[in-house]
């Protein structure tokens, strides 16, 4: 294999593994600020236990995410030298912007929210999971600027420097944060996230409750999860809709790849379930479709036409039609299924047996994994969907990769990455094995109120660590 | 007034000086943690005293990456991927500290936390040994050919001077951490403490001279600042005296002004480093491709909005920064929010 293709594999690999974990940390954060609220609001002490149960998750979750995060923000210098310095003068602003809104905001008041419970008051601790919270979703927004504008550049100019290399320029700023796709994607992304951390919570609290390990802690636990689940769920397909029309009107062959459109026409139809299409045609088995679908969902007119692969002739600027298309529908798929177990939780909620609707409690330990693996789908989609561009129109990916370095240099580091990061998620299962095991009820009591008092004399060594 | 990009220069420093002063403190603690903290309950005392704010500190190294990436991203470009097997190490050391420092205490096994330890230990080292190996082939002067890229491996990367200067930032993580260990423990820790924290001082004067004698010696543009301004002389003669005040300052038990005095003699080093670069960033051996303020920064459009991103934000980081740090002030307690 050549240093491009083995870069590739080693880029989708960090990413995709990285994303796992500030996709969880989203969520969570998201429902610590929740939880630190009613804490906060009503004192009461099922909150707090709450709270700091979700901490300690939250903890073991962040420093494999920080870790992982740490080796992107290096891979583009390590990997893509050539496409840094046709990017640099636009994509640095928002990792550097990320690091000073975000990155320092989560990690001062992580070190809060996990070591500073009995040092600060009720208030401060309320406002360190509110700013962890609001740093996630800061962090979010600039990782996001700039991948959007990988995907649907503006707020630039192609330049040529002195030696002849032409290169990207930054000419307005704010196109260039809020290009076309930012916003859909950032809705899509949060919105995933929130619903990738509330099928956390409800399948651990679902697993306490068959379990008979239920308890007041439990059973907030489940509700709450079950509010954010429900109606994240139903915001993904509102903003999955929006964003699958921006990428329509603006990156339309990956439209047609997602959707396996190959010929332009009139009155296309949407399909459902069927085999994935190959680079150069749909399946051989016509797939289980709604006539007219896809035009009456796009363009609001049964009869409407839609651009198909075909509009750009030159087939070396398709996207990988097949993957693009399989993880699209996948992620579908995925997000009706989850809709699907939302709409049965509501129903027992209603009927009053959510804690004793054991295949319903079962199917949701099932469904931890499926948001997370939606996400990934997702990414997968945008991404795979824009080759063979690095940036829509401007870059090649196969041009992007860094001049010195070797394929040898890359398998090297890729096999290395490969073990160190089993390691990793070995590690981040065991560990929340762990802590789900000791469960929120071994979380200590700790009502909010002034600092405890000072402790002068270290303990002995005799003394046994019951560590975070 | 400084250009735009000069302006740059200076604040991508402020970033890496603030990472190996913060960071600094939590590597060396790292470093000196197996020969200072001999029962589990030191080991803890150690993680604790680093425990809310070691991420925060990193944050330091990723901010500078993204400011470099943003501010002049052919450096970023030609350092990372030159480098690019150091680079891999590094990020390994990284994580390799990290999760060492996270997963200790989940286990009581004696072994499990042996192993930890050790990674905590070898993590913090090599990353901290890492960086000046790096720092010292960017000083010396990177062999980059006519397309501005350097192919010498990771085996051209070990020289004499690099090596020397490797030991250079090891001994002063050491020392960083030694200080931190003494301000934030008591009794026989912070007693060992303060002995590694002179040995590493001992390192850093030893490696600091061997640097400035193989420098002298390979008559590079080196010293050509210290020729021309007088101004460059303030980071090597600050670090002299922040040095002996640190040593003096032990002897008084000051634990406070030690900490300080270390951070200051961090700080004059990296102005010193910094002194016989510009303007350039990374001087080549031929000196017409070296890489520099002039010829690798980005336009005056984003250097401008990241000049206000930095003025709007760095302020706000800094004061919450002190807040947490005044939060955790005092010696430390095993209690059970910690390792």
């Amino acid at each position: 294999m050549d240093v491009v293709q083995l870069s590739r594999i080693q880029f989708a690999l960090t990413i995709s593994f990285h994303f796992i974990f500030p996709a969880v940390t989203i969520g969570l954060a998201g429902l610590i600020a929740i939880v630190e609220t009613m804490r906060w609001r009503t004192r009461r002490d099922v909150y707090d236990r709450l709270s700091v149960f979700l901490t300690k998750l939250f903890a073991v979750t962040f420093v494999i995410g920080v870790v992982s995060g740490i080796v992107m923000e290096f891979q583009f210098g390590t990997n893509w030298a050539t496409f840094s310095g046709f990017v640099g003068d636009i994509f640095g602003a928002p990792l550097a912007a990320e690091g000073i809104f975000a990155f320092f905001l989560e990690s001062a008041f992580v070190g809060i929210v996990l070591f500073g419970r009995n040092r600060v008051g009720s208030t401060v601790r309320w406002l360190a999971g509110v700013l962890v919270c609001l740093g996630t979703t800061i962090s979010a927004f600039w990782i996001l600027v700039a991948n959007s504008w990988m995907q649907t550049p503006a707020g630039f100019k192609i330049v040529t420097d002195a030696n002849g290399v032409s290169k990207a320029q930054m000419t307005d700023f704010w196109q260039a944060v809020f290009n076309p796709s930012t916003l859909p994607r950032l809705f899509h992304t949060l919105a995933a996230c929130w619903v990738v951390g509330a099928f956390f919570l409800m399948g651990i609290s679902a697993w306490y409750v068959l379990r008979h390990r239920n308890s007041d802690v439990t059973a907030i636990a489940l509700r709450l999860a079950v509010i954010v689940a429900f109606l994240g769920s139903g915001l993904m397909f509102v903003s999955g809709d929006l964003q699958t029309r921006e990428v329509q009107a603006n990156q339309p062959l990956k439209f047609a790849a997602m959707e396996g459109v190959f010929h332009t026409e009139k009155g296309v139809a949407l399909e459902l379930i069927g085999l994935p299409p190959s680079q150069s045609g749909p399946a051989a088995i016509p797939p289980l479709a709604i006539p007219n679908g896809l035009s009456a969902m796009t363009n609001l007119d049964p009869n409407s036409e839609i651009k198909g692969l075909d509009q750009e002739p030159d087939t070396s600027l398709w996207p990988p039609v097949t993957l693009t298309w399989m993880s699209f529908h996948l992620m579908v798929g995925l997000g009706v299924l989850m809709m699907l177990l939302m709409l049965f939780g509501a129903f027992f909620w209603w009927r009053r047996s959510l804690d004793s609707s054991v295949w319903w409690l079962r199917f949701a330990v099932l469904a931890i994994p499926l948001p997370i693996i939606a996400v990934e789908l997702g990414w997968m989609t945008a991404e795979v969907g824009r080759q063979p561009w690095i940036v829509q129109g401007l870059m090649m990916t196969s041009k992007g990769v860094s001049p010195g370095v070797s394929a040898t240099d890359v398998g090297i580091s890729l096999i290395a990455i490969l073990l160190v990061y089993a390691l990793l998620f070995f590690l981040w299962i065991y560990a929340l094995t762990k802590e789900i095991g000791r469960g929120p009820e071994a979380a200590p009591g700790v009502v909010a109120g002034p600092a405890a008092p000072v402790v002068a004399a270290l303990p002995t060594a005799g003394q046994s660590g019951e560590g975070n | 007034m400084p250009s735009l990009q000069t302006v740059w220069f200076l604040l991508i420093g402020l970033l890496f000086i603030g990472y190996a002063v913060l960071d600094g403190f939590d590597l060396g603690a790292g470093i000196v943690h197996l020969f200072v903290a001999r029962n589990d309950a030191e080991r803890r005392s150690v993680l604790n005293a680093i425990g809310p704010v070691w991420d925060g500190n990193e944050v330091w190294l990723i901010t500078g990456g993204g400011a470099l990436f943003a501010a002049f991203p052919l450096v970023y470009a030609t350092v990372f991927s030159g480098l690019y097997l150091a680079v891999m190490l590094l990020l390994g050391a990284l994580i390799l500290r990290a999760v060492s420092i996270e997963f200790r205490s989940k286990e009581t096994n004696r072994l499990w936390r042996m192993a930890w330890d050790a990674g905590f230990a070898l993590g913090s080292a090599l990353a901290a040994l890492l960086f000046g190996v790096a720092l010292g082939n960017i000083v010396r002067g990177l062999p980059l050919d006519d397309g501005g890229v350097y192919r010498g491996g990771l085996a051209g990367l070990l020289n004499p001077f690099s090596i020397v200067m490797g030991l250079l930032t090891l001994g002063l993580a050491a020392q960083q951490g030694s200080s931190w260990i003494v301000l934030k423990t008591e009794g026989a820790l912070r007693t060992r403490a303060q002995r590694t924290g002179v040995a590493s001082t001992l390192v850093v004067i030893a490696a600091w001279l061997a640097a400035t004698g193989i420098a002298w010696f390979d008559s590079n543009r080196v010293f050509d600042n210290f020729a021309r301004n007088p101004l460059a002389w303030i980071g090597p003669l600050g670090t002299a005296v922040a040095l002996a005040s640190m040593l003096y300052a032990y002897r008084r038990r000051q634990e406070f002004l030690a900490f300080v005095l270390s951070s200051v003699a961090i700080v004059g080093l990296a102005a010193t480093a910094g002194a016989t670069l510009y303007p350039n960033l990374v001087p080549a051996v031929d000196a017409s491709r070296s890489l520099t303020v002039n010829n690798a920064h980005s336009s005056d459009t984003a250097l401008t909005v990241m000049l206000v991103i930095a003025l709007v934000g760095m302020p706000i980081v800094i004061a919450y920064t002190a807040f947490i740090y005044w939060k955790f002030k005092g010696k430390v307690q095993l209690d059970e929010a910690g390792y």
